[in-house]
């Protein structure tokens, strides 16, 4: 029976098996370093915040392995001989494989900061990360200050971590405004506002110098690039991205670049071996993807097709159009299609924008300056559909349409107030349009099923 | 702001321990005089009876409850078996005459029960004196010291938002020391009410007066809990407004609970009770209200003209018609988690206890097995008891009546609805008794699950499987096991009660009602994915 090992088990990894189950009984191995059961990593700040415990992040019960028999192995590989099909685990033991995937996702960037390997210096990533910052920052009397630096979406997670348990947060931003390489103006300072509003100490246009440690190898303070101010501290949070956690491979004939680099069939340049997840790296980027593209979805949809062509369906990734989600404190965040911030986005994007007067709820719709397609849209504090969003973005709808329409794609719970009307009045006001919202329609929502 | 928040504490438990400690209070006799007017009102015709009644509690000793409540058991024991030893005498003698008179004698009724009649007579002290002051040391503190604790909440807990800090790391919603506290509390609480009434009669003395302004009536241990059960869930619905402050699915359908809890269940059958009428909850629906057609329910019915009618064909519309269209228009939240009484107490003060339903597939298991069970255990009941009420029969393919009414009362109407499930809330979750028990949420249930407009959407491929919906999920349903699959939640057990939805961090998960076509949607792949693989995977 062919056995087809998986290193990894994360969303990608184990969807990988999952779906292989489903179409084949060949015989699979889970293999994690980290922790013998799957659980999600999004989640692992609810668990620091009491939402959760640790158990509540594990999608599938602690039988569902067994009985559809994936078998799950805990060890750390640190060497892979693709002439043998074989494995080399951290304790010299071995294990043949038939076809390898390769799913070993991310780990935190650390950028060579002096003290950066410090008692109390964590990244936010691995069930470990949790259980450090359990160590050193249980709550703020152990810990009296915390500083993170990097201003991306785990950056703000872990400061809103640490403020659940109202330890004192410096937030170090290299940008001018929170995630602006991303978001437009509007948006990030909104953003920048609400931070300040739950008492995190915003720096903005600041890096890291270095850190500095007391007597016992353990962080006391960091020192601010430039101003060389000294902030006194006893946990340094590194948030600044992650990149893919391939040092195993180093060794190996599988070809890497920043990540493991594989075709559009996910496959690397030894036929046996796939790569998929957070450590795959396209070699052409696909539309306007990123070649690494480190988000929950991306991972499960490429476990999903390699799924398919190791079961003899030769499939090609094709992610679908761009979507994410996020929630910066409490804020949440949805976005469909492709909006740039003012930084990055073409010269024929164009943004119709518009903010509630004084709740935390934002729009940004991005659409085709000359063309007037609909390229994609941003929403802060209103939950928009997944679906509608995707069907207007494949039949390439106008702005117009879009806004015409917006109320099919709310998805609030009942209730809300809803903000369409505002929305299309100030469209029209800007655009010199006279468009007429029209009222939600289940046909509409529902022609596709 | 902390210091009033505590201090708030300090002063509801102040009026708990006044309110708990009132059953110690007191002291209970009777003079002669008493005694012949009370026995001569109830038409009690035992000689035998009255002087053991006599003998123990016509004293100038100060009795407590339990002293006296022994003592009157003891009086009816031993009265009914010396009636009892006579009819055996009489039998053997052949005596039949004078064996038939011996039965008027014996006196039928939970010794309890009967106990607790006397103690509502014979009791003095400080709560039966003073019941105003009684109320305000009791009811006012404790109402007064839990808002004080509440209301700053508003302040305290920041922005709006999802505010769920710390649940799994305090004693009082982790299943700690603290819960166990409130588990024993409540089981015992429940236990004395429905076993017991007489122990609390001291409770009673403190609502007279409001009883008596409301009905006309003094007040029974059920209008104590009544009261009790409408002041938590309007404390504890302060708390909900606070907490889910920035979700209006959440503030409109919390008042819609307490709306129906007090209008409904409390101040309407008061009142009609003061009118001389049959006390009615109009929202009451059969199964649940599993004691509407027992003979005692519709003989008072026939008994009260037009209204009773009337009551009697709105409780059979009510179930046949009423609940099954609105489940099918608004799934079955319009009655679980909107107006329910059981589900109104589950949405307030079970709310922090929310969490811990289990949501195992064995839980799953368990859960059908033994609400389907109620459901057939109360039809098979309800059968019985017609066939009965209108052949005139006792017993009906060898259950007897009196037998199967009985021992639903004391099993599910007590133990399971009352003792289980409400004492259970802090170590086992908020709906015990509406996962596991209700037999009208079962009927709900299958309308729900398979002729109905209500579902959980998901928004397509947005799920990052975190948990927080299956963990705040009070029915224990494994809501991302769905979500992360893209597949809509269509649940027989799901109340509606919108928590999942309001606690996802990514919107993936609105309650709504919509068209019947589309509403399951089996993915195997999410939506994001290319257009071509979906295909594959959909022709299979
Ligand atoms: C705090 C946090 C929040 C996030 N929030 C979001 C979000 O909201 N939305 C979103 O889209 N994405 C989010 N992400 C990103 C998302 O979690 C990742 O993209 C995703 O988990 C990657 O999955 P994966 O299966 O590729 O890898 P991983 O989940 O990283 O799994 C890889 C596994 O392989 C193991 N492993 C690695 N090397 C070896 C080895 N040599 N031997 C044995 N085992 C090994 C690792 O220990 C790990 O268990 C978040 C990430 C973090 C850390
Ligand atoms: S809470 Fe939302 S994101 Fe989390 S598992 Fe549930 S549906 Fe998915």
């Amino acid at each position: 029976m062919e056995h087809i090992v998986i290193i990894g088990n994360g969303i990608a990894g184990v969807t990988a098996a999952r779906h292989i189950r489903k179409k084949s009984n060949k015989k699979i191995t889970i293999i994690s370093g980290e922790s013998k059961y799957f659980f999600s990593r999004t989640a692992l700040m609810y668990v620091y915040m009491g939402h959760l415990k640790f158990e509540h992040t594990q999608p599938y019960e602690n039988w569902f392995w067994k009985k559809n028999n994936i078998e799950l192995k805990e060890g750390f590989v640190t060497n892979v001989n693709t002439d043998k099909n074989q494995l080399i685990f951290s304790d010299n033991s071995t294990l043949f494989y038939d076809k390898l995937i390769i799913a070993t996702g991310s780990k935190p960037n650390k950028f060579g900061w002096k003290g950066q390997d410090l008692k109390g210096v964590m990244g936010l990533y691995h069930k470990q990360d949790l259980e450090n910052l359990e160590k050193y920052a249980p709550n703020k009397e152990v810990c009296k200050r915390a500083v993170i630096v990097g201003g991306g979406l785990i950056g703000i997670e872990l400061a809103e971590m640490l403020r659940s348990r109202k330890i004192p947060v410096t937030f170090l931003v290299r940008e001018t405004s929170f995630w602006n390489s991303v978001l437009p103006t509007q948006e990030s300072e909104m953003i920048n506002k609400h931070i300040l509003e739950h008492h995190i100490d915003l720096r903005l246009n600041t890096n890291l110098k270095e850190i500095i440690s007391d007597e016992n190898g353990q962080v006391k303070s960091v020192i601010i690039e430039g101003t060389n101010e000294e902030i006194p501290c006893n946990v340094v949070g590194l948030t600044a991205g992650v990149s893919p956690n391939i040092d195993f491979l180093k060794n190996t004939n599988i070809t890497c670049n920043k990540g493991v680099l594989v075709n559009r069939f996910l496959e690397t340049n030894i036929p046996t071996i796939y790569a998929i997840g957070d450590c795959a790296e396209q070699q052409h980027p696909i539309g306007n993807r990123r070649p690494i593209e480190a988000v929950w979805y991306t991972g499960r949809m490429m476990g999903e097709t390699v799924a398919q062509t190791i079961c003899g369906k030769k499939t090609e990734y094709k992610p679908g159009h761009w979507f994410n989600s996020a929630k910066f404190l409490d804020i949440e965040y949805q976005t469909y299609g492709w909006v740039f911030s003012e930084k990055t986005k073409s010269e024929n994007e164009d943004h119709f924008q518009w903010q509630h007067a004084s709740q935390n709820k934002c729009i940004t719709i991005s659409f085709d300056k000359n063309t007037h397609e609909f390229l994609g849209i941003n929403t802060f504090g209103i939950r928009m559909r997944h679906e509608i969003f995707d069907q207007w973005l494949s039949e390439k709808k106008s702005v117009e349409h879009v806004l015409e329409y917006l109320a099919d794609a709310n998805f609030d719970p009942e209730f809300y107030k809803s903000h369409e009307t505002e929305i299309v009045a100030k469209f029209n006001q800007e655009m010199c349009t006279n468009i007429q919202v029209k009222k939600k329609s289940w046909k509409r929502i529902f022609s596709k099923a | 702001m902390k210091a009033i928040k505590y201090s708030g504490l300090g002063i509801f438990l102040v009026g708990f321990s006044i309110f708990t400690m009132a059953i110690f209070s007191g002291y209970f006799n009777f003079t002669e005089q008493e005694l012949e007017s009370y026995i001569s009102e109830k038409g009690y015709k035992s000689e035998h009876l009255k002087e053991e009644l006599l003998k123990s509690i016509v004293t100038d000793e100060k009795l407590s409850i339990f002293e006296f409540s022994s003592k009157v058991r003891a009086a009816f024991e031993t009265s009914n078996k010396y009636h009892e030893t006579q009819i055996s005498k009489y039998n053997a003698e052949k005596n039949w005459a004078k064996k038939g008179e011996e039965f008027q004698y014996k006196i039928s009724g939970k010794p309890h029960s009967l106990s607790y009649d006397l103690a509502k007579k014979a009791g003095k002290g400080f709560f039966k004196d003073e019941p105003m002051l009684a109320w305000w040391l009791t009811f006012g503190l404790g109402i007064f010291g839990a808002l004080l604790f509440i209301l700053p909440n508003v302040i305290l807990l920041g922005k709006p938002g999802i505010k769920n800090n710390g649940i799994y790391h305090e004693s009082a919603t982790n299943r700690g020391f603290i819960a166990w506290l409130v588990l024993m509390y409540l089981v015992g609480f429940y236990l004395v009410l429905y076993f017991m009434p007489d122990y609390v009669v001291n409770w009673t003395f403190i609502f007279d007066p409001i009883s008596n302004a409301l009905n006309g009536g003094n007040a029974s241990q059920w209008f104590v809990y009544g009261f009790l059960y409408c002041t938590i869930m309007l404390v504890m619905g302060a708390r909900m407004y606070i907490k889910y402050r920035h979700n209006k699915y959440q503030i409109i359908r919390t008042t819609s609970v307490l709306f129906f809890q007090i209008v409904f269940a409390f101040l309407i059958p008061e009142i009609m009770t003061s009118l001389n009428m049959p006390g009615y909850d109009f929202k009451s629906a059969f199964p649940l209200d599993y004691d509407f057609f027992f003979e005692w329910n519709l003989k008072s019915l026939q008994n009260s003209g037009a209204i009773g009618i009337f009551i009697l064909v709105w409780g059979i519309i009510l179930t046949i018609v009423i609940v099954p269209v609105m489940v099918y228009f608004f799934g079955k939240r319009w009655y679980c988690s909107w107006v329910c009484g059981c589900g109104g107490l589950a949405e307030t003060l079970g709310d922090p206890y929310r969490q811990h339903s289990d949501k195992s597939l064995n839980a799953w298991k368990l859960e059908r097995w033994l609400i389907h069970s109620v459901l057939i255990f109360s039809l098979v009941m309800t059968v019985v008891t017609l066939y009965c009420y209108f052949s005139g029969t006792s017993s009906f393919l060898g259950i007897k009546s009196q037998w199967i009414k009985d021992t639903y009362s004391f099993l599910i109407g007590a133990w399971f609805a009352g003792v289980i499930g409400t004492g259970f809330y802090p170590i086992f979750g908020n709906r015990v008794w509406c996962r596991f028990g209700c037999p009208l949420a079962a009927y709900l249930g299958f309308v729900q699950r398979f002729k109905s407009r209500f579902r959980i959407t998901t928004n397509g491929g947005q799920c990052i499987s975190c948990g927080n919906c299956s963990t705040y999920c009070e029915q224990g349903i494994d809501v991302r096991a769905y979500a992360q699959k893209g597949e809509n939640i269509v649940r027989s057990s799901c109340v509606g009660c919108g928590i999942c939805s309001a606690v996802c961090p990514r919107g993936v998960l609105k309650l709504e009602n919509g068209p019947e076509k589309g509403r399951i949607n089996p993915t195997e792949i999410l939506l994001g994915n290319d257009v071509d693989l979906m295909q594959l995977l959909n022709q299979k």
